[in-house]
């Protein structure tokens, strides 16, 4: 028992730093710009079938393809925050929320309509199922090689993230911005372009997060749904706005899910993880690391 | 502060609400107009399925299946199908079927508002649909009320025939009738394979946790309790129902691995059966069998996406393309659906076009688009098998309106495509037992 139960942790936390890149993003986006970036789990579709035709189309494998799609995803949260996002940021919030929304709408609809609902999966790629058997108190546990890549490249990017908006000029700025626009705008920072960095990078983020996904995971225009309510939990636990906090988040959630999961009623895991969500808005609503307001 | 949990709550709302089922506003387009020249007005059916949505790659299948067939009826095939030949339904002085679809998004409410719709605002006569159980349970309550004819070709929720409606009839076999299968396969499996009663009695239920799944898993409880048939004893090892939006079926499946069972019996649609099996690899989780019920495990995506992995899953089906052999229709219509969609058609699709076969077949024996008529005429269906592209024994239904000559027979995917291997008579392969572990494969 005690065998499986650790491997149920692995898994836990392998998931949870897979929702956690995802949630990276959205509090990312939502601190410096105070946007909830509904279309979030969208663009995660993108960066996915972004990977799956590289792979189709150009033999690309998804390890190699993550220095396409990610400045890929950087670009096209660059154009997607010019046309769309700039014209919301002074507007009211709920103003924002609801473009955003739209926003993913569309994007769910042009992939229905460019890639039909299909359920798509790639075949051979370069990690392909490898299974590592790792020996832990003496009991024999597997770690999915595709899922270690994802969560490793997931922590991995977060701690890129972190390192750049607490130790370089520009993410001192970005912090700046955070706080106070005006005062920011004062000390000669533009913040407009401040802006349009933190969409990007939030964007990329789940470029990363896809195209690592598509090394083991279907691939179809709603498979955003799936991630995106659980980051929004993940940014809540861990608090709006705070990088290291929503990965601590994800790494909850994932933990509360799987083992939840095992231990108590399956059918009620993501019940387990709203209570949790529920709770922390009601007992300390800005969760455990966000910037109090 | 309190501006932010508002904003937040207000996201929460409108994602779940929008996203849990799956979907995405979207009115279905109206059907375009015939030219007017004719003179018989045609017959309109509301067809109601998931056309967006996690589902709406099945939806979709359902919509050009259901196309095809009233393409039949309307113009003229050379094929052996009632109506096939002629142009539009005899009875109706040549008119033809106009299906006009809705999109329930794969949500119960939106299933019951299409319904509401189809029948006041488009007009229609009958209504066809909605695929999922729980869709279809609120849809045909809105033809109950509304006096509508409801003929439903894919639902298996035992209890949808129960409710004593006068408006409902049912083509397929429910998943009682199709549990029963399941236990009466076990059975000639230990009997041909000489296996003990110990080697299969560990058993592991395993089932999405909306009606459909639920209702499949009551059945199989129910058989096991009654032990059905003729003494067989099982024990239930794991009970486990999940949601089938999930990202995450890792719990589950440890779940599994922990009771190790010595069959699984599934009931999952799509995304959710891909998910398992592919965890099922990962973690290394090698019962002696899977029994799936249908569903995500009879859909093409299912192989095409998992390659061999697929291999090896028993699944009740209502429909096999091997059974041409026995029923050369089968194969002409399933050629047709792949000249135009590059797929072939599976057991949902197949009862789907069987679906809208059988209610030309009554509104051309009514003679009439009144109500009262067509229930009438449904009432008198009797379709020899000869007529059909599923392999039941006709279409006739009982006093619940369920047909009663609805059957299953189970599928093995063997070497990635689906081969019937039981009932005997069916049976064109031999069965693999037990599933070789991933190791070996």
């Amino acid at each position: 028992m005690s065998e499986l139960f650790i491997q149920v942790v692995i898994e836990g936390l392998l998931w949870g730093a897979i929702y956690a890149l995802v949630a990276v993003g959205l509090s990312l986006i939502w601190g410096v710009m105070g946007i909830l970036n509904l279309a979030h789990g969208d663009f995660l579709m993108l960066g996915m079938f972004g990977a799956y035709w590289l792979a189709i189309l150009l033999g690309i494998d998804p390890l190699i393809g993550l220095l396409i799609v990610t400045p890929a995803m950087f670009i096209l949260g660059l154009g997607i925050y010019k046309s769309l996002i700039t014209r919301i940021v002074k507007a009211p919030r709920l103003t924002a929320l609801l473009a955003t929304f739209g926003l993913g709408i569309f994007l769910r609809n042009l992939a229905h309509f460019l890639w039909r609902a299909d359920y798509r999966m790639l075949g051979d790629t370069l990690v392909g199922d490898r299974v590592i058997t790792v020996s832990i108190l003496g009991g024999t546990n597997f770690i999915s090689v595709p899922k270690l890549l994802a969560a490793g490249g997931s922590l991995a990017a977060t701690a890129l993230l972190y390192w750049f908006i607490k130790r370089t000029k520009t993410g001192r700025a970005l912090q700046a911005t955070a706080m106070n626009r005006q005062s920011a705008a004062l000390m000669g920072i533009d913040t407009e372009r401040m802006y349009m960095l933190a969409y990007s990078l939030g964007i990329a983020c789940v470029g990363v997060a896809g195209t690592l996904l598509t090394n083991f995971f279907i691939i179809f225009p709603e498979v955003g749904i799936m991630f995106v309510l659980f980051a929004l939990v993940a940014v809540t636990i861990g608090g709006f706005g705070s990088i290291h906090g929503a990965l601590i988040g994800g790494l909850i959630i994932g933990l509360i899910e799987s083992v939840g999961g095992f231990v108590g009623i399956p059918a009620l895991k993501q019940a387990l993880v709203f209570a949790v969500f529920v709770i922390v808005v009601v007992l300390r609503p800005r969760g455990l690391f966000g910037w109090a307001d | 502060m309190k501006n932010k949990i508002l904003l937040l709550c207000m996201a929460f709302i409108l994602v779940a609400a929008f996203a849990l089922p799956g979907c995405v506003p979207e009115v279905a387009p109206p059907e375009e107009e015939e030219e007017e020249e004719e003179v018989v007005e045609p017959v309109k059916i509301g067809a109601i399925y998931p056309l967006t949505g996690p589902l709406a790659a099945i939806g979709t299948e359902i919509k050009q299946v259901v196309e095809l067939a009233a393409d039949i009826v309307n113009n003229s095939y050379d094929i052996d199908l009632p109506f096939a030949r002629g142009e539009g339904l005899p009875g109706l002085g040549g008119a033809p079927i106009e299906v006009v679809f809705a999109d329930s998004k794969g949500s119960p409410e939106t299933g019951l508002a299409e319904a509401e719709r189809l029948i006041e605002m488009e007009g229609v006569v009958a209504l066809i649909g909605c695929y999922q159980s729980s869709v279809t349970e609120t849809a045909s309550f809105a033809a109950e009320r509304l006096a509508i004819p409801y003929l439903n070709p894919e639902s298996t929720y035992p209890g949808l025939t129960d409710r004593g409606f006068k408006w409902f009839f049912r083509n397929t076999p429910h998943d009682y009738t199709f549990s029963e299968t399941f236990f009466k396969f076990l059975e000639d499996l230990k009997e041909k394979e000489g296996l003990d009663h110990s080697e299969i009695e560990n058993v592991a239920i395993l089932y999405e946790d909306t009606l459909w799944g639920v209702g499949t898993s009551d059945a199989e409880k129910d058989l096991i309790a009654k032990k059905y048939p003729a003494g067989a004893e099982y024990n239930i090892v794991a009970d486990i129902a999940y949601a089938h939006e999930a990202a995450s079926v890792t719990s589950e499946v440890m779940k599994l691995k922990a009771a190790n069972p010595d069959i699984v019996l599934m009931a999952s649609y799509l995304s959710d059966a891909l998910l398992f099996q592919k965890e099922f690899k990962a973690l290394d989780f090698n019962p002696k069998a899977i029994l799936a019920m249908d569903a995500g495990h009879i859909h093409p995506d299912f192989v095409s996406t998992l390659g061999a992995d697929a291999n090896y899953i028993f699944t009740r089906e209502v429909w096999s393309l091997d059974l041409s052999v026995v029923n050369p229709l089968i194969g002409i219509v399933n050629d047709i659906y792949y000249e135009r969609h590059g797929k072939n058609m599976d057991g949902t699709t197949a009862r789907s076009f069987t679906g809208l076969m059988v209610l030309a077949d009554v509104l051309n024996r009514a003679g009439s688009t009144e109500p009262e008529a067509i229930r009438e005429a449904l009432v008198e269906t009797d379709i020899p098998p000869e007529d059909l592209i599923v392999p039941w024994k006709g279409v006739k239904f009982d006093e619940t309106g369920q047909n009663m000559y609805g059957e299953g027979v189970i599928s093995q995917i063997i070497d990635e495509s689906w081969h019937t291997v039981y009932p005997s008579e069916f049976a064109l392969r031999d069965w693999v037992y037990p599933q070789p572990t991933w190791a070996e494969r």
